[in-house]
């Protein structure tokens, strides 16, 4: 058995970086804290570094439930990079705060929780994970104190605690089925199981990964949090979550293929797509409109982890996706924190203002929907093909229908950039935010035009 | 040099902003007129013959096995000579303009980048690259620049033709799959046909194919956006969108279509027959009811683009004569030049009629002729290019297209071949009576604000009616390019 820690050194980085932030943050005066965004950042760029090194050795297994595989590369690259543009965007909203240490410390182990939701392949583990990657979470969207925050952590922790109970239920169904918790082992168990059983089980599984991935029926978090809490926050957990989520669901697919896996997965991604994209068409408030995007899109998620197994497609499908999305989605959280307005109509000759960050959220809304060259196309591309390839053409319609559908509501978001504003001037965006979104809009047209490289290298 | 050809524009369009106010338009029609040039040259280097000029094959998305694969020929050198005359044309046509210059500038030579790419792209994933582009970058000049109710029209024209592409891209992936080993490179892929032996899924393929072609083309029943989109976009918009952007559904119709599902282009080659016809005799009807002048043009566009599905049907028989179909296919790809010069044309002088008038309803002109006596002259001999006048280019297109879909001798061609000539009829009615009604006639309550044309517009419209008029004398040039593709073709269909 593998137990070398080295094999772990991107999340030990990570780790160390949260300890020290914490027991910096214990004796540095308030007006001094932002070293501490400091040491969080450097910690999250060693832990991508450590991660890219990681990513050119050969495939092994640590600890017997930690696998080092493509899927854990990009899962550990995608999630620190994109904490990493969080930390920034939170770091200009927390400025002086009394808990403003604490803030960072939370994101990083929320982080953390989520690289080991990706890359285990062991039930119990998934269950740790699980609880590292949301208590955290929970802790943030209060974070404010206020009101929205207040229910929106109330109403997060609810529905957290319920599903992650089910999803421990299903975990000792499973247990007792397959007689053990490691993936190869629940294999070969499911194999001469009962159906009945295995289903049972895996349809109580995967209420917990389905939570955090914001995915029908564990959706009714996301739209309440993201108006709820902090926007760095909402920016926080519409993301990074998501990330591993999706990445412990193919995992859980592609290595165990449960009965009826591929139909399941379909009818959930179809359901969330649909709905997601029908709630967003009426939402004025711009951070509501994200929530049920969010969702819409973590139904296009779904469609290739529900090829788990059919397609050569899947895996490159899924992890691509991943990136592209959790690229653009900061890069339109990034706007909306800049621009510091939550209603449609705040947004009017934003372009004329500050045309770089009208024109990131143009890239980023127009990312969102699937046009060349940025990287969400792509994704859409591998996903329409994984799609078909797995035999579910039907599929594949639904989630081409469902773009189209969500181009509206992304439009009436874009069309008041172009207008003439009226009344009294706007505030000058904030400096961080805008540097993030531009970047994140830079990064989702370079990762769609040199995809390629990005494929090649996964 | 082909990708110097393409992305100049767009990277002329990024330095843009640098750009003093006033030197905008003219930096514009610089850069237009260099890349007319560019085109023209590579146009004289490729000369008549067949294959492929001015190959590139990089690398893109190897594990998809993707790239970025452009090449000219005969198909696509005259539809890029036709997207930079246009180009130019349209900013000829805006010297004048005041309205957000720089911006407008900026998203026509991003424009000129996608329609150049796309019509020189030999591979499928970049073809979709910029037929989507397209669609975004059109989007937006009929948003902010257009009339009336162009929001609403916009978003029409955005979400319809936006499905169009999503279908498209299926069908794409449905070709990508089908190939053994998967790949999206059209060459390969005319190479070994997708799907040998399993003649139900290349249907289904070339189902979502055409049906995303046939949105872009647009043939009946698909047609619906464009009559909104074209009515309020800005003249330039229109100009370029139904000059080049129609293009691209029946250009993929020919490039894409029937080389790689050749099995199932010819099963279901009635269909388009029909189709063709259909839109031929819709469009025209409905043309001649309409009291908008810009609607009116709008849906001889359909009629036109009709011809060319009509003619690409017929190329699908292939118990008929080869030397017939070999002429439906010229006359199609000239169809497509001969419509892009003409209706771009007709759109820039509607253009003029709102500038002056601030309306399309022909029934408040009347006596134009009188006021604006170029204006008038030019609006006739566009006319008469559109309905197929001998000694224009739309006759030469037309000529080929009835001349080989009747001549390909199968029972089905030749009737459906016979009832579109019927189409050229109502065609010459709908625009006898424009002429009547706004050239000709009495005074009407709008006549005495129509001015005669100014030079730019001036400038704009003549060189495209000239060139239609070349054309229509002088064929050969265009014919010899144009007729060792459409032999290719055929015999591709053919196998």
């Amino acid at each position: 058995m593998n137990e070398n820690p080295a094999d772990l050194a991107p999340e030990l980085c990570v780790l160390i970086a949260a300890v020290l932030g914490l027991v910096n943050g214990l004796f540095l005066p308030r007006t001094r804290q932002w070293r501490v965004a400091v040491i969080c950042a450097a910690g999250l760029v060693a832990g991508l570094a450590v991660a890219g090194v990681a990513a050119t050795r050969p495939d092994l297994m640590a600890f017997d439930a930690f696998e080092i595989d493509p899927v854990t590369h990009v899962t550990r690259i995608v999630v620190f990079g994109s904490t990493l543009l969080v930390v920034i965007l939170a770091a200009g909203q927390v400025r002086d705060h009394p808990r403003e240490s604490e803030h960072y410390t939370l994101i990083l182990l929320s982080a953390l929780g989520t690289v080991a939701l990706g890359a285990t392949s062991d039930l119990l583990v998934l269950v740790a994970a699980y609880l590292l990657a949301s208590i955290p979470a929970y802790a943030l969207a209060g974070f404010g104190k206020d009101a929205p925050g207040t229910e929106a952590a109330l109403k997060y922790y609810l529905m957290g605690a319920l599903l992650g109970v089910v999803m421990l239920g299903g975990v000792t169904l499973l247990f007792g089925v397959g007689r053990g918790t490691a993936y190869p082992m629940l294999r070969e168990g499911f194999a001469d199981a009962s159906p009945a059983v295995v289903a049972v089980g895996v349809v109580a599984l995967l209420a917990g990964p389905l939570f955090k991935a914001g995915a029908v029926p564990g959706h009714f978090w996301v739209p309440d949090v993201t108006e709820g809490a902090p926007p760095a926050v909402a920016a926080f957990v519409t993301t990074v979550p998501k990330i591993g989520a999706f990445a412990a669901l193919y995992r859980f697919g592609a290595e165990t293929s449960p009965g009826g896996w591929a139909v399941l997965v379909a009818v959930i991604a179809a359901v969330t797509m649909t709905l997601g994209n029908l709630a967003a068409f009426g939402q004025d408030n711009v951070r509501r409109l994200l929530a049920y995007s969010t969702v819409s899109q973590a139904g296009y998620l779904l469609v290739p982890v529900a090829m788990a197994g059919r397609t050569d497609l899947a895996e490159p499908a899924v992890l691509y996706y991943l990136a592209a999305y959790a690229v653009t989605n900061v890069g339109a959280f990034a706007v909306v924190l800049a621009a510091g307005r939550d209603d449609l109509a705040g947004y009017t000759g934003l372009l004329r203002r500050s045309p770089l960050l009208g024109l990131s959220l143009v890239v980023c809304l127009l990312g969102l929907v699937g046009t060349p060259p940025t990287a969400v196309f792509v994704g859409k591309v591998l996903m329409f093909g994984a799609a078909l390839d797995g035999g579910h053409a039907w599929l594949a319609v639904v989630a081409a229908v469902n773009t189209v559908a969500s181009v509206f509501y992304y439009l009436r978001w874009i069309i008041p950039l172009f207008g003439r504003r009226t009344g009294r001037p706007a505030p000058r965006p904030a400096r961080g935010a805008s540097t993030v979104a531009v970047v994140a809009a830079v990064l989702s047209v370079l990762l769609g035009v040199g995809s390629g490289i990005a494929l090649t290298a996964s | 040099m082909l990708t110097l050809v393409i992305f100049l524009p767009l990277a002329v369009a990024l330095a843009l902003p640098g750009v003093p106010r006033r030197a905008v338009p003219w930096t514009w029609l610089g850069v237009s007129v260099v890349e007319l040039a560019l085109v023209a040259a590579m146009w004289a280097a490729h000369g008549t013959g067949g294959g492929t000029s001015f190959e590139t094959d990089a690398r893109w998305i190897p594990s998809v096995r993707a790239g970025y694969h452009v090449g000219v020929d005969g198909l696509s050198l005259p539809l890029l000579a036709l997207t930079a005359v246009l180009f130019a044309t349209c900013a000829v046509y805006s010297l004048r303009n005041t309205h957000r210059v720089r911006a407008f500038a900026m998203l026509f030579l991003f424009l000129e980048t996608v329609c150049l790419g796309l019509f020189a792209a030999l591979d499928l994933l970049l073809f979709f690259v910029f037929f989507d582009l397209s669609i975004v970058g059109m989007y937006f000049v009929i948003l902010l620049w257009g009339h009336e109710d162009r929001a609403r029209s916009a978003l029409k024209f955005f979400l319809y033709t936006f499905l169009g592409s999503l279908v498209l891209l299926l069908g794409f992936i449905g070709l990508y799959l089908g190939a053994d080993p998967h790949t999206f490179d059209m060459v390969e892929l005319t190479r070994t046909p997708p799907f040998a032996g399993s003649p139900g899924l290349a249907g289904l393929t070339l189902l979502a194919v055409g049906a995303g072609l046939a949105i872009k083309t647009p043939v009946v029943p698909f047609h619906t956006w464009l009559p909104p989109a074209h009515t309020d976009a800005p003249a330039a918009g229109s100009a370029v969108l139904a000059g080049v952007m129609l293009k691209m559904g029946t250009y993929g119709l020919v490039r894409i279509a029937m080389p790689l599902l050749p099995d199932a282009w010819r099963r279901y080659a009635l269909v388009m027959l029909v189709v063709g016809l259909v839109s031929v005799l819709y469009g025209a009807f409905v043309a001649l009811a309409q009291d908008n002048v810009k609607r009116l043009v709008a849906y001889t566009s359909v009629n036109h683009m009709g011809y060319i599905v009509l003619a690409l049907g017929a190329a699908g028989y292939a118990a008929g004569d080869t030397d017939a179909r070999r002429l439906a296919v010229t006359g199609a790809v000239t169809q497509m030049v001969s419509h892009g010069l003409v209706t771009g044309a007709l759109f820039l002088l509607c253009g003029v009629l709102h500038d002056r008038a601030g309306s399309y309803d022909i029934g408040r002109f009347g006596g134009v002729a009188r006021r604006a006596p170029v204006f008038a002259g030019l609006v006739a001999v566009a006319a008469f290019a559109s309905l197929g006048l001998p000694g224009l280019s739309g006759f030469i297109a037309e000529f080929q297209i009835f001349a080989g879909t009747i001549g390909t001798g199968t029972a089905a061609t030749a009737v459906t071949g016979a009832l579109a000539v019927a189409g050229i009829l109502v065609t010459a009615a709908l625009f006898l009576r424009v002429l009547h009604l706004v050239v000709l006639g009495q005074p009407g309550e709008l006549t005495p604000r129509v001015t005669d044309v100014r030079r730019p517009e001036l400038a704009a419209l003549v060189p495209l009616l000239a060139l239609s008029l070349l054309i229509g004398v002088a064929p050969r040039v265009l014919l010899d390019t144009i007729e060792p593709l459409s032999a290719a073709v055929v015999a591709l269909v053919g196998r």
